[in-house]
């Protein structure tokens, strides 16, 4: 690029930082990945446990919960398991809804209600674990 | 200068879905997604699980009887053979994140081997969890 091309007083490194039209780089690309790579042990720990659990009652499933195992473990499987959900959603609403208000109204829907149900889950953990 | 906004005819489209022949790659890319949001809905039922465990034995009982119900059954097992896809699947995604696998031999080859392993430990985790059931009654 010669010098005369440059735009406005940005240096080649302000534009290649300014990570694109959305401003967010690979910020959503990378936060999928991580949260498949912890989802990957997770996953196979809650299936191997919920097949454990087939048609416990309920004194068995909650002395699971409190555990100390049960409840970190639990906890960081809510944490992954939404926030790559809502990440998955926002790519799917993103390639199907096209009307700029209808996307931002379903994005934000789909948001708030990740927020939400972590939230009751991990509070329901907690309240289990501390025996509230 | 013609305004690039304003084509005089329609701009081509790439042909439709139905043009093109069903192949294992495509199947498993759209399961993928599919999958994925079958699980959203299976992650509703987690909270309603987890909620009603903390609520107490009454609530808890419920959501036991729903999952127990042919229907609560029929989409247990959606989402069990929904997560051992995903989770095959998406660790078959990250291998090509990773910069791997990319010959076509072996795009089909791994395909084959996710189809193989989801119907595998789905059928594994139904028949553990009924021995399991039929051991705690």
């Amino acid at each position: 690029m010669k010098a005369g091309e440059r735009r406005g007083m940005r240096s080649s490194l302000a534009r290649v930082r300014g990570l694109g039209s959305a401003k967010e780089g690979v910020v959503h690309w990378w936060a999928q990945r991580v949260t498949a790579v912890a989802l990957v042990p997770l996953s196979v720990w809650l299936a191997g446990n919920f097949v454990a659990l087939a048609g416990a009652k309920h004194d068995v499933v909650v002395a699971w919960i409190a555990s100390p195992v049960g409840t970190v473990l639990m906890l960081l499987s809510i944490v992954a398991i939404f926030h790559h959900a809502q990440l998955g959603l926002q790519v799917v609403i993103e390639d199907y809804v096209h009307g700029e208000g209808l996307k931002l109204a379903t994005l934000l829907a789909v948001k708030g209600l990740a927020i939400l149900l972590a939230t009751i889950a991990g509070l329901a953990v907690l309240s289990i674990s501390l025996g509230a | 200068m013609k305004s690039p906004s304003r084509p005089d005819r329609p701009r081509p489209l790439s042909p439709h879905l139905q043009i093109y022949r069903w192949q294992l790659t495509a199947v498993l890319s759209i399961l993928h997604r599919a999958t994925g949001v079958a699980l959203c809905a299976g992650a509703v039922l987690l909270v309603w699980w987890l909620a009603a465990a903390a609520s107490g034995p009454q609530a808890f009982a419920a959501t036991q009887n729903f999952i127990g119900s042919w229907f609560g059954q029929g989409l247990l097992f959606g989402w069990t053979f929904s997560l051992f896809f995903h989770l095959c699947n998406g660790i078959r995604h990250l291998v090509w994140d990773a910069g791997w696998g990319f010959r076509m031999a072996t795009v089909y080859a791994s395909g084959w081997t996710v189809v193989g392993a989801s119907i595998v430990l789905t059928t594994l985790a139904w028949v553990l969890g009924h021995a399991v059931r039929a051991g705690g009654a």
